[in-house]
């Protein structure tokens, strides 16, 4: 078998997944439920939801962290998908790699700045937080004001070798995550890394920021129904949280301690776009751009792309957007290759989303069963998409592009395969 | 020599002492450089404020000064400035092509907002409902957007048009001794030609100062040199606000376009010491071997924040490291944050240049530097965690 790939780099193989979402924790509750065509969307109950226009989210309620703050929860999210994957890879609970991880800009939350304030003495609003801090006896609450933290009680539970790397693509920071560690391996920095997306930052600030930008649906009725992606009557994204592992290995070191190749990472691609803060460029050309580059660094052409696992987000312009870009790669073909979002029954994990569809495009190759796109009753004429329509499909997929477009101009998208080159 | 040698060919520095490579040589080699101070504005904490900035130099249009915040003002305009510096601005060709790795952590929070539900919350239990209540009706949309990491990369991509890749690293100065490091290797490999890499820190905001000394960080009586910050009762650090941005070019790509370069990166090295273990003068002492250091005098630009025990270590890692001239930088800018080892490689890289030492900042602690520094060290130990170290030598 050959090592390296037609650009003379090593093949990057995935050895381990884990994975944690609304729909449940591990592997085999999470691609069930998918397949089944699941919602984890419903009425939220971890906070008051006076004045909100969005009262619904896939969040991840059944954690002991999941009332615990964003911080605590984003970092058992990582830790639960991280132990997976390492054990699935047979590694015996030390990853001895480096670590790359997808996670979002989490601050002290509320109850944090609600308790210091109320330990001050001197000054007003936001100063009083200094008073406090000066005054106090412990150092309890910085962990939670410093932005490597997470990664480094994830480096120091499994035996990450190196400064781990926390990242931020918005959106597709998850698919940054599992670039960057596909890099480092090509580069042939390590034999192996561990790229993590986990998003536990679904909270009412979050919800509000979001609802400012029109960003969220607001069909709070019926919760299951809310997110429907590439449907005409969408209107918005569902706030969700969800954490995803995968350990990356070298084919070469894979085969040599004789682990299971689960897929290929074969290409990454990315562009950014410099057209505004939230909207992509009308012509669509860097997701164009993006799309193209992932199957060019595959060293594959379009047509040998057999199923897209969509960004998907149900926000009137992604979907649009998204369709208008895979036509512009794939042509008239688009019409036939299966085109379906994770996030119709998981919601948007942000932060994760990339790591969590990365995860659920290998399980679609090994299983041969495509998940669904639920909620599409009501199809946008505009996009003319097989979306795999609201029952799985069985199907034999030998590789999957996985888009992931973020804030901020990122878009980032993967190619992956069921065998090595 | 290699085509993909790690040049440094354009530098955006704004600092409490001004912006531009020349205004920060002059400034720092004069001989009288003094700290630039407000003591006053966040007291009982002293910090390094920003000088005067006209904005619409390196961000023209208005309506994008509008869409952020300082911190991302300050990164967007030095990003300008060292596009400006490398002969790239306005090269549509160049910019589209060009990899981008900007280290931050999160934007300025409103203070009034803030402010006025923790006031608020004084006289009500119903403090989830008081947060809704809030923020669904006094926060401004772009503020959010001011507020994510990420959107100082997507600014710089909007204002100036780099748009190869854009990918933000978080985590104070760990995140950019990872992304300066991931720069070099990504030239190395030939995977990059020219890189965007860089940071900015904006302490002037409440929240700034808080995370620093939650952990009891902070000096709190005022400005003192930075070797002896542990004899003080404060924590050490005096923080200041900077933005700092490098364009790393491949030797192959500056030499086709006849580019000068100020140096050459010759190795960049990290660690991520079990400081709690007790392991972090090792891991320095290790690093510097790593780095392969020149026999002889060397000149060190230290990033050391203050912090008692990761100054410390470092002092004794580097006096026990051979015959190095240290230079402690944050006594002139402050301690800035995610711009911190950027500061110190910029610094480097200007010593390199002018074949020319920085003389001592304290003097009677740091040792004078004859002669022209052929290999400079900048080093940054994370005031908390992560450390790094680049050895720069002449282009």
């Amino acid at each position: 078998m050959k090592m390296t790939d037609h650009k003379g780099r090593p093949q990057v193989a995935v050895t381990g997944l884990g994975i944690v979402t609304s729909l449940g924790k591990g592997k085999s509750d999470n691609w069930a439920a998918l397949t089944s065509g699941k919602s984890g969307i419903h009425s939220i109950t971890r906070f008051p939801l006076d004045h909100l226009s969005t009262t619904i989210a896939g969040t991840v309620d059944f954690l002991e962290a999941s009332d615990k703050g964003a911080g605590a929860l984003t970092f058992q999210l990582a830790d639960l998908a991280a132990a997976e994957a390492i054990e699935q890879a047979g590694l015996d609970g030390r990853i001895d790699a480096p670590l790359f991880l997808a996670s979002p800009p989490v601050e002290i939350d509320w109850n944090a700045r609600f308790a210091l304030h109320a330990a001050g003495v001197e000054g007003e609003g936001c100063n009083r937080l200094l008073d406090a801090a000066r005054r106090a006896e412990n150092h309890d609450l910085f962990p939670a004001s410093q932005f490597g933290t997470i990664a480094e009680q994830l480096a120091r539970k499994y035996g990450v070798r190196g400064l781990p790397i926390t990242l931020s693509t918005a959106c597709a920071s998850g698919a940054t995550a599992i670039q960057l560690a596909t890099e480092a391996i090509r580069r042939g920095e390590c034999e192996r890394a561990l790229a993590i997306g986990a998003d536990g930052s679904a909270t009412a600030e979050a919800l509000i920021r979001f609802s400012l930008l029109s960003a969220l649906s607001t069909q709070n009725e019926r919760p299951e129904k809310a997110s429907k992606p590439f449907s005409k009557d969408r209107d918005g994204f569902v706030l969700a949280e969800g954490g995803a592992a995968l350990v990356l290995e070298s084919l070469d070191s894979a085969l040599s301690r004789g682990a299971e190749i689960l897929g290929i990472i074969r290409g990454c691609g990315e562009r950014a776009d410099d057209f505004h803060r939230t909207r992509s460029k009308p012509d669509g050309s860097p997701a164009i751009a993006a799309v193209s580059a992932a199957i060019e660094d595959a060293g594959m052409r379009p047509d040998e792309i057999g199923y897209v696992n969509a960004h998907g987000t149900s926000t009137p312009e992604n979907d649009k957007m998204e369709h208008m870009s895979l036509s512009a790669v794939f042509g008239e073909r688009i019409r036939h290759i299966p085109v379906s979002s994770n996030k119709s029954m998981i919601g948007h994990t942000l932060s994760a989303a990339g790591a969590v569809e990365a995860v659920f495009s290998i399980l679609t190759m090994r299983e041969g069963v495509i998940p669904p796109t639920i909620n599409y009753d009501n199809p946008d004429p505009a996009i003319e998409l097989d979306v795999v329509p609201n029952v799985a499909r069985q199907a034999s997929v030998s590789s999957v592009l996985s888009n992931s477009f973020g804030f901020g101009g990122q878009n980032t998208c993967l190619v992956m395969a069921r065998e090595p080159v | 020599m290699s085509e993909r040698d790690v040049l440094i060919t354009g530098l955006g520095l704004v600092t409490c002492f001004g912006e531009g490579p020349e205004a920060h040589w002059s400034a720092i080699t004069s001989g009288e450089a003094e700290p630039r101070l407000d003591s006053t504005r966040f007291a009982p904490y002293t910090i390094h404020p920003l000088p005067e900035i006209d904005w619409g130099r390196q961000i023209p249009k208005r309506g994008d000064q509008r869409q952020m915040e300082t911190w991302q003002r300050l990164g967007t305009y030095a990003a300008g400035m060292a596009l400006d510096d490398a002969g790239l601005k306005g090269d549509e060709e160049a910019c589209a092509r060009m990899d981008m790795i900007v280290s931050a952590a999160g934007g300025e929070r409103d203070v009034e907002v803030d402010g006025a539900i923790l006031e608020a919350a004084r006289t009500r239990e119903d403090r989830g409902v008081l947060v809704n209540e809030k923020l669904t009706t006094e926060l401004r949309p772009t503020l959010f957007l001011a507020q994510l990491s990420n959107l100082l990369a997507g600014n710089i991509s909007i204002v100036h048009k780099v748009t190869g890749s854009s990918h933000t690293f978080m985590g104070e100065e760990g995140s950019s001794i990872a992304a300066i490091q991931t720069a070099a290797a990504r030239i190395r490999s030939g995977q990059s030609s020219h890189v965007l890499v860089g940071a900015s820190f904006q302490t002037e905001h409440p929240d700034m100062l808080l995370g620093y000394d939650l952990g009891g960080f902070l000096e709190r009586e005022g400005w003192r040199p930075l070797w002896s910050r542990d004899q003080g009762k404060g924590g050490g650090v005096v923080t200041g606000s900077a933005g700092v941005f490098l364009v790393l070019e491949s030797r192959a790509r500056a030499e086709a376009r006849g580019q000068k370069a100020y140096a050459a990166i010759r190795n960049v090295v990290s660690g991520y010491a079990d400081r709690p273990l007790g392991g972090l003068t090792a891991e320095i002492t290790r690093m510097l071997a790593d780095l392969e250091l020149p026999s002889g005098p060397l000149l060190a630009i230290s990033g050391a924040s203050g912090a008692h025990e990761a100054t410390t270590a470092e002092r004794d890692a580097l006096s026990a490291g051979g015959d190095i001239a240290v230079r402690g930088i944050a006594a002139l800018f402050g301690h800035v944050k995610e711009a911190q080892f950027p500061l110190a490689v910029a610094l480097a890289a200007l010593c390199i240049a002018n074949r020319s030492a920085v003389p001592p900042v304290e003097t009677g602690v740091e040792t004078l530097f004859d002669g022209v520094p052929e290999r400079v060290l900048a080093t940054t130990i994370g005031y908390h965690r992560a450390e790094g170290m680049a050895l720069l030598e002449p282009a």
